[in-house]
C-alpha cells in the first residue's frame, strides 16, 4: 500500500490517480495491534490494583502483616512454575514457526500444566489464609492483596481455558493462519501475565516480607 | 407467596413481588406509558413483518454504518428518558418550597438525579459520540469497515444491554440513590443495602465492556486502515479527534472497570476498600473514579470539536485554518486530561500546593482549547459562510461553550472553587459545556451526516426551530442556576426553605420546557424529512459541497463503502479530488471481501443482561448458569472459522451502475 | 489585596448583575466573613482576567459570522487561506498570557486562602496578633444534622453555631457516618467532613447576623434538611449565648451521644452542657461505642507491625458500618416505593459477604512479630471495655496517641502517599 501511494504521489504532475485499481478487497485489520492495545488497557486495571495495594498495603487493621502471612518458599515455587510456563510457551511458538503441529501441541500442554500448578499453589495459599482468619474481609491490606493476586489468578485461569480451546482448534484444523494468529495473541497474553506476576512477586511478596 | 422462604430465596434470591413498584403512582403511570408504547412498537413491527428484516439487516449487522446508526438511535431513545428525569427534577425544585414538599419524596428524587446523570453521560452522550465515530471514521479514512467488525456489533449490544439494565431498574426494584458517581460510603453495603447501586454497577460494567472494545477497535482502524496516501497529518480533523478520544477510552475505562469492581467486592464479598472499617478509605474511590471521570469529559468533547472543525470548514467553503495547531491542540488536551482529576475535589483539603498544581494544570487545558476556538474563528474569516443548520449549531456552540469554558477556568481556581463547588454554579457550568459543547456538536454532526446515512437531508425548517429552542431553552434553564450558585444554593437538594429562590427555579423550569420543544422539533425534523424525502433527496452523495472522503461515495453508501480504495494526496482529500477533476471510475470492478453478519453479539449481550440481573437479585444459580453460558457460547463462537465472504462482482457492478444512472438523471 | 481595589472591582462586576437582579441576595459575592470576601474577590479578578479574551472572541464570532455570510458578496473570499504563522503565534500566546497571570493569582491565593492556614488577618488592615484569641470549634457531621463542640467551654450544640464577630475561628471537622461538606456561604468556603478523618478550616465573621449553614455534599435522604443557622454575635452576645447553652443544655455522655447520633432529619437546635471529655476525639476515632478500637490506636498498632496472632477480636472492634442501624431512614428501604423500609432481612443484604464466623483454628507456621510492642490482644479487649464510661481511660482520651496531629488520617495523607 505504501508503494502504491508513493507511485501515486510521484504521478501528481500529470494524471493523479485517485483510487487503487488493483487491490484485493478488505484490508487486514491488525489483530495483533488490537490485542496489544487490549493488553495495555488490562495493564491499567492492574495499575489500579497495584495503586490500591500501595495505599492500603500498610493498613493491617490491627491484624496480620505480610511478614506474618506469606511463605516466600511457596511463592517462589509458584513463580518458578509461571516462569517455566512462559519458556515452554516460547518453545511452542518456535515449533509453530517450524509448522510442527504435534510438537506445538505438546509444548502447549506442558505450558498448561505449569499454569495449573501455579493456580494450584495460589488456591492453596488463599485457602490457607482464609482459614487463618486472614481473608479478604480482615483488613484493607488483605482486601487489596486478594484483589490484586486474585485478579492475576483469574487471568491465568482464563488463559488456561483459552489454551485448552486453542489446543483443540489446532488439533482439528492444524496451524492455519487463523490459529497461528490466535496462538500469537495468547502468547502475548501469557507473557503479559508473567510480567505482571514479576511485579506482584517483587512488590507484594518480597517487599512485604522484607519490610 | 411460597410457604418455604428458603426455597423462594434459593430460586428468586432477594427478588419478590414487592420489587415491582405498584404502590408508586408516578412509576406506575410511567410503566403503563412505556408498556403501551413499547407494546405498540412491537405490535407494529410484527404487523409489518419487520422482525426478519431488523434481525438480518440491523441487529446482526457488522456494517459500521448500521451500527453507528443504531448507536445514535439508542442515544436518542435514552435522551428521552434522561430528559424526562430532568423535567421531573426541574418541576420538583420549582415547587418544593416551605410547606410544599413537592411531589417527589427524597428517596425518589435521589434516584432521579442519579439516573439522570448516569443516563445522560453513559447512555446518551457516549453512544451518540461512539455512533458518530463509528459511522463517519471508516468513511473518512476511505476504509470499507472497521478493523474488527464483529467486535463492533458486540460493543454496540453490550452498550444497549447496559441501557436495558438501567431501564429495568425503573420497574423492578430501584436505581441507585447516590449521585451519578456513587461515592462510598453512601454506595457501600451499609448505607445502600438495596439493589439500586447494584443496578448501577452492573449496568456500567456491562456497557463498559462495549465502550472499551469499541475504543480499541477504532484506534486500530484509524492506525491500520487509512487509505493509501493518508498520512497522520492528512487525516481529517474529526478522525484525529476520534483517534484521541479512543486512545482516552482505552486508557481511562479500565480504571472505571477496576474501581467499580472494587466497589462490587465491597458490596458482594465484604472487602474493605471503601468502607469506614478496618483500614478502608472512601477517599481512594473518589480519587480513582475521577482519574477516569476527567478524561471521560474529554472523551465526550473531543469528537464534538472534530464535528465543528468539519462543519465550519465545509460551510465556510474554506480549508480549516491552522490544521496543524488543531491537531497539536487535540493531542495536548488528550495528555493533559490525565493531570487534572483532583480539581473535582479541591475541598477534600489536600493542601495548598497540591491544589494549586491541579488548578494550574486545569487552566493550561484552556490554552489549546482557546487555540481551537480561534482556529474555527479564522476559518470563518474570509469565508463564504452558509448558515445551514449544522453551521447554526456551530456558531451557537462557539458562543455558549466559550462562556462555559470561562466558568470552568473559574472553578479551577481552588479558593473560588471552595465557594462554588457542589453549587448550582457548578451544575450550570458542566451543563454549559456538555450541552453547549457535546450535545450541540452531536446535533451538528447528525444534521451534517444524516444525508450521507439515509440519502436525504433533514428538514431545515424544523432543524432551525430545534436549534433556536435549544439555545434559548439552554440559557433560560441554566443562567438562573449560575445565579443560584452565587446565592449559595447547592445541588441535589429536594426541598428549599428560602422562598426568594423560587422565582429562579421557575425560570429554569421554563427553560427546560423550551428545551423540550427543541427536542420535539428535532424529532419533527426527522419525521418531516422522511415524508418529504423525495424533495430533500441527495443524489450526488455530496449535498453540502463537502471536503472529506465520505462525500466521495454514494448517499447512502453501499455496504462496501468504496468500490475502489481512494488514494489521498492532500488534506481535505475529496475537495482536492474535485479541484483536480476526479472522475468516478465506471469499470474494472472486482469482487469485494467483506465480513459476514452474526447474531453472536446479540446473544452474548442478552446473556450478560441475564447474568447481571441475577447478580443484582442474588439469584446465584442463574448467575452461574448464564456466566457459564457466556463462556461456553464464546468458545463455541471461536470454532466458527467461516466469517467472511466476497460480494460478487456482479453485485458491485449493479450497485455502481445504479448510481451512475441516478447521477446522469440529475445531470450531475 | 487593597480594600480600595477590592470594592472598586466588586462594584464594577456587580453593576450589570445588579441591574439584572434587583434585590436578590448573592451571598457568595457579598459575604460577611473576611475569608469568603477574599474568595469572592478572587472570583471577580479571575472573571475580569478571562473576559479580556472571552469578550473579543464572542464579539469576533458574531462579527465574522455576520460579515462573511454567504449572501454578502462584498466580503473578501479566500478559500485557500488556511495558515498564518503570526496569527497562530497570537492565538496560542494570548490565552497563554492570561493563564500565566491567572496561574500566578491561583498559586498565591491558594496558599493564602488555604483552609489549613491560620488566619493572617481578621479584616483588611486588621492583622492577627499574638494576643488575638481564637475560638475553637469541633464539627461533626451526623446523619443528618450538625454537631458543634466548643472544647474551651465544655458545651456542644446541634444545628446551631455561634461565634463572636472578628474573632478567628478554628474549625476541626469530621463526620460520624457519611462524607459530606460543611458550608456557611457568608463565612468561608466549604470543606469536606469525612469519617475517621479530620479536616481544618480557619475563618472569621465580620458582621453580626444570622447566616445559613448547610451540608453541601449529597449524603443520603436527609441531605436537603441538614441545615443550621450560624449566629455572628458581638462578644457580649456570644457570652450570653454560651450561658444560655449551659443553662438550657443537657449533659452529653457517650451513651447520650449514641442516641443523638442515630439518623434523624430536620432537627431543631439542641444544647448540651457538661460534655464528656474526649468525646470528639472518640468520634474522630470512630470508637464512641463501647468496645470499639479507636482509629488512632489501630494506626499505632499498624505502624508497629500489626498483630500476628489472635487478632480476631480486633476485627470486631473495628467494624463500624452497621447494616441494620440506618433502617427506617431511607437507607434500609429497598425499593423506590414509599418507605416500607427494612422489609428485607438484614442478613439477606450481604449473604455473599462471607462474613461467616471464622475458623477457630490456631494459626500455624506464623511467627509473631517480635520487635513490635504491639499490645497483646487480651489487653486490647479489656482496654476497650474499660474505656466505656471510665473517665480518663477512654480510647482517644489522654493516654492514646495524640490523634489530631500525628495519627489521624488527614485526607492530605492520601494524596501525599
Amino acid at each position: 500500500m505504501a508503494n502504491a501511494s508513493h507511485a501515486a504521489l510521484a504521478g501528481t504532475e500529470e494524471e493523479p490517480r485517485f483510487y487503487v485499481a488493483e487491490e484485493e478487497g478488505h484490508a487486514e485489520g491488525g489483530t495483533l495491534l488490537g490485542f496489544w492495545i487490549y493488553l495495555m488497557s488490562d495493564c491499567l486495571i492492574f495499575a489500579v490494583l497495584f495503586a490500591c495495594y500501595g495505599v492500603y498495603g500498610r493498613s493491617f487493621a490491627a491484624g496480620p502483616t505480610p511478614a506474618d502471612l506469606f511463605d516466600l518458599r511457596l511463592i517462589a515455587f509458584a513463580t518458578a512454575m509461571l516462569l517455566f510456563s512462559s519458556i515452554t510457551y516460547g518453545f511452542a511458538m518456535l515449533e509453530m514457526e517450524r509448522k510442527r503441529k504435534g510438537a506445538t501441541l505438546l509444548w502447549l500442554a506442558v505450558t498448561g500444566l505449569f499454569g495449573l500448578a501455579f493456580l494450584g499453589v495460589e488456591l492453596y495459599e488463599f485457602n490457607h489464609l482464609i482459614h487463618e482468619g486472614a481473608g479478604p474481609q480482615r483488613s484493607a491490606f488483605l482486601s487489596s492483596f486478594f484483589a490484586l493476586v486474585g485478579t492475576h489468578g483469574l487471568h491465568v485461569t482464563f488463559g488456561v481455558i483459552w489454551l485448552v480451546v486453542l489446543m483443540i482448534q489446532v488439533a482439528q484444523r492444524g496451524l492455519v493462519a487463523d490459529n497461528r494468529r490466535r496462538l500469537m495473541c495468547l502468547s502475548m497474553f501469557w507473557h503479559f501475565l508473567d510480567v505482571i506476576w514479576i511485579g506482584v512477586f517483587s512488590y507484594v511478596y518480597l517487599l512485604g516480607v522484607l519490610q | 407467596m411460597f410457604g418455604n422462604t428458603d426455597l423462594q430465596q434459593l430460586v428468586f434470591g432477594r427478588l419478590t413481588l414487592d420489587a415491582i413498584p405498584l404502590h408508586d403512582p408516578i412509576l406506575l403511570v410511567t410503566f403503563v406509558v412505556v408498556a403501551l408504547g413499547g407494546g405498540a412498537l412491537l405490535a407494529a413491527i410484527t404487523y409489518f413483518r419487520l422482525w426478519g428484516y431488523l434481525w438480518t439487516e440491523w441487529f446482526t449487522s457488522v456494517d459500521h454504518k448500521k451500527i453507528g446508526i443504531m448507536y445514535i438511535v439508542l442515544a436518542l431513545i435514552m435522551l428521552m428518558r434522561g430528559f424526562a428525569d430532568a423535567l421531573m427534577m426541574r418541576a420538583q425544585q420549582a415547587m418544593a418550597f416551605g410547606a410544599n414538599e413537592g411531589y417527589l419524596p427524597p428517596h425518589h428524587y435521589d434516584q432521579i438525579f442519579t439516573a439522570h446523570g448516569v443516563i445522560m453521560i453513559f447512555f446518551v452522550a457516549m453512544p451518540f459520540v461512539t455512533g458518530l465515530m463509528n459511522f463517519v471514521v471508516p468513511l473518512q479514512i476511505g476504509a470499507r469497515d472497521v478493523s474488527f467488525p464483529f467486535l463492533n456489533n458486540f460493543s454496540f449490544w453490550m452498550t444497549a444491554a447496559g441501557a436495558v439494565m438501567v431501564m429495568m431498574s425503573l420497574f423492578v426494584g430501584e436505581f441507585a440513590r447516590t449521585g451519578w458517581l456513587a461515592f462510598p460510603p453512601l454506595s457501600g453495603p451499609a448505607y445502600s443495602p438495596g439493589v439500586g447501586v447494584d443496578y448501577y454497577i452492573w449496568a456500567l460494567q456491562i456497557a463498559g465492556v462495549g465502550t472499551l472494545l469499541s475504543g480499541i477497535n477504532l484506534v486500530v482502524t484509524i492506525v491500520k486502515m487509512r487509505a493509501p496516501g493518508m498520512s497522520m497529518m492528512k487525516m481529517p480533523v474529526f478522525t484525529w479527534t476520534s483517534l484521541c478520544t479512543n486512545v482516552l477510552i482505552v486508557a481511562a475505562f479500565p480504571v472505571l472497570t477496576a474501581v467499580l469492581t472494587l466497589l462490587m467486592l465491597d458490596r458482594y464479598v465484604g472487602t474493605n476498600f471503601f468502607s469506614n472499617d478496618l483500614g478502608g478509605n472512601p477517599m481512594m474511590y473518589v480519587n480513582l473514579i475521577w482519574i477516569w471521570g476527567h478524561p471521560e469529559v474529554y472523551i465526550l468533547i473531543l469528537p464534538a470539536f472534530g464535528v465543528f472543525s468539519e462543519v465550519v470548514s465545509t460551510f465556510s467553503g474554506k480549508r480549516l485554518f491552522g490544521y496543524a495547531s488543531m491537531v497539536y491542540a487535540t493531542v495536548v488536551i488528550t495528555i493533559l486530561s490525565y493531570l487534572v482529576w483532583l480539581h473535582h475535589f479541591f475541598t477534600m483539603g489536600s493542601g495548598a500546593s497540591v491544589n494549586s498544581f491541579f488548578g494550574i494544570t486545569t487552566m493550561i487545558i484552556s490554552i489549546p482549547t482557546g487555540a481551537k476556538i480561534f482556529n474555527w474563528l479564522f476559518t470563518m474569516y474570509r469565508g463564504r459562510v452558509r448558515f445551514e443548520v449544522p453551521m447554526l449549531w456551530t456558531v451557537g456552540f462557539m458562543f455558549t461553550f466559550t462562556i462555559g469554558g470561562m466558568t470552568g477556568v473559574l472553578l479551577a481556581v481552588p479558593p473560588a472553587d471552595f465557594v462554588l463547588h457542589n453549587s448550582l454554579f457548578l451544575v450550570a457550568h458542566f451543563h454549559n459545556v456538555i450541552i453547549g459543547g457535546v450535545l450541540f456538536g452531536m446535533f451538528a454532526g447528525t444534521v451534517y451526516w444524516f444525508p450521507k446515512a439515509f440519502g436525504f437531508k433533514l428538514d431545515p425548517f424544523w432543524g432551525k426551530v430545534s436549534f433556536w429552542f435549544w439555545l434559548t431553552g439552554f440559557w433560560f434553564a441554566f443562567a438562573p442556576l449560575y445565579v443560584l450558585g452565587l446565592m449559595g444554593v447547592t445541588r441535589r437538594v429536594q426541598h428549599f426553605e428560602d422562598p426568594s429562590l423560587q422565582i429562579w427555579f421557575v425560570i429554569a423550569a421554563f427553560g427546560a420546557v423550551l428545551v423540550l420543544c427543541g427536542i420535539l422539533a428535532f424529532l419533527a425534523s426527522i419525521v418531516v424529512a422522511f415524508m418529504k424525502r423525495e424533495e430533500l433527496k441527495d443524489v450526488t452523495g455530496d449535498p453540502w459541497n463537502g471536503r472529506t472522503l465520505e462525500w466521495a461515495t454514494a448517499s447512502p453508501p453501499p455496504a462496501y463503502n468504496f468500490a475502489f480504495s481512494p488514494i489521498v494526496h492532500d488534506n481535505d482529500a475529496f475537495s482536492d479530488m474535485k479541484k483536480r477533476g476526479y472522475k468516478r471510475p465506471l469499470e474494472g470492478f472486482r469482487a469485494i471481501h467483506m465480513p459476514k453478519n452474526t447474531g453472536a453479539g446479540v446473544i452474548l449481550a442478552a446473556l450478560s443482561v441475564i447474568c447481571g440481573f441475577a447478580m443484582i437479585w442474588y439469584i446465584w444459580w442463574l448467575a452461574a448458569l448464564s456466566f457459564v453460558a457466556i463462556i461456553g457460547y464464546t468458545i463455541a463462537h471461536s470454532f466458527n472459522y467461516d466469517r467472511d465472504f466476497h460480494i460478487p462482482v456482479e453485485d458491485v457492478v449493479a450497485e455502481e451502475d445504479r448510481r451512475t444512472r441516478a447521477l446522469m438523471a440529475t445531470g450531475a | 489585596m487593597a480594600v480600595l481595589r477590592r470594592t472598586r472591582l466588586r462594584a464594577l462586576a456587580m453593576l450589570p448583575l445588579l441591574a439584572l437582579m434587583g434585590g436578590c441576595n448573592l451571598v457568595v459575592m457579598n459575604p460577611s466573613g473576611d475569608v469568603a470576601a477574599q474568595q469572592s474577590d478572587l472570583i471577580v479578578v479571575s472573571t475580569l482576567l478571562m473576559l479580556i479574551i472571552i469578550v473579543p472572541v464572542i464579539a469576533a464570532t458574531f462579527w465574522f459570522a455576520y460579515r462573511y455570510r454567504a449572501s454578502n458578496a462584498q466580503a473578501k473570499y479566500d478559500p485557500d487561506w488556511h495558515h498564518s504563522t503570526g496569527l497562530e503565534v497570537l492565538i496560542w500566546t494570548a490565552p497563554l498570557m492570561i493563564i500565566i497571570a491567572l496561574g500566578a493569582v491561583t498559586w498565591i491565593s491558594t496558599h493564602l486562602l488555604d483552609p489549613y492556614r491560620p488566619l493572617g488577618r481578621i479584616a483588611p488592615g486588621q492583622p492577627v496578633t499574638p494576643e488575638t484569641q481564637t475560638l475553637k470549634v469541633e464539627v461533626v457531621a451526623l446523619d443528618w444534622k450538625w454537631m458543634f463542640f466548643y472544647p474551651d467551654y465544655g458545651i456542644a450544640t446541634i444545628n446551631e453555631l455561634a461565634a463572636p464577630v472578628d474573632m478567628p475561628i478554628e474549625f476541626k471537622l469530621t463526620s460520624a457516618a457519611q462524607m459530606t461538606a460543611f458550608y456557611v456561604p457568608a463565612l468561608a468556603g466549604m470543606i469536606y467532613t469525612m469519617p475517621g478523618m479530620e479536616t481544618t478550616l480557619h475563618a472569621v465573621i465580620n458582621e453580626d447576623g444570622v447566616y445559613d449553614g448547610l451540608a453541601s455534599h449529597y449524603n443520603g435522604p436527609g441531605f436537603s434538611r441538614m441545615r443550621f443557622k450560624f449566629h455572628g454575635l458581638d462578644q457580649a452576645g456570644f457570652d450570653g449565648w454560651v450561658q444560655k447553652v449551659k443553662a438550657q443544655g443537657e449533659p452529653l455522655t457517650r451513651e447520650s451521644y449514641l442516641e443523638v447520633e442515630k439518623p434523624s432529619e430536620g432537627n431543631p437546635p439542641r444544647y448540651f452542657n457538661l460534655v464528656e471529655p474526649g468525646l470528639y476525639q472518640a468520634i474522630l476515632g470512630m470508637c464512641v461505642e463501647p468496645g470499639k478500637m479507636c482509629m488512632q490506636e489501630m494506626m499505632a498498632i499498624d505502624a508497629q507491625g500489626g498483630v500476628a496472632e489472635n487478632h480476631e477480636a480486633n476485627r470486631e472492634r473495628l467494624v463500624h458500618d452497621r447494616t441494620g442501624s440506618h433502617e427506617g431512614f431511607g437507607y434500609g428501604s429497598n425499593y423506590g416505593g414509599g418507605g416500607h423500609g427494612g422489609s428485607e432481612a438484614p442478613g439477606a443484604t450481604t449473604p455473599a459477604s462471607g462474613r461467616e464466623s471464622r475458623s477457630e483454628e490456631q494459626p500455624e507456621g506464623m511467627t509473631p512479630d517480635e520487635n513490635g510492642p504491639a499490645p497483646a490482644p487480651g489487653e486490647n479487649i479489656q482496654d476497650g471495655h474499660a474505656g466505656h464510661g471510665a473517665e480518663g481511660t477512654a480510647p482517644g482520651a489522654p493516654g492514646a496517641p495524640p490523634p489530631a496531629e500525628s495519627g489521624s488520617a488527614a485526607p492530605a495523607q492520601l494524596n501525599q502517599q
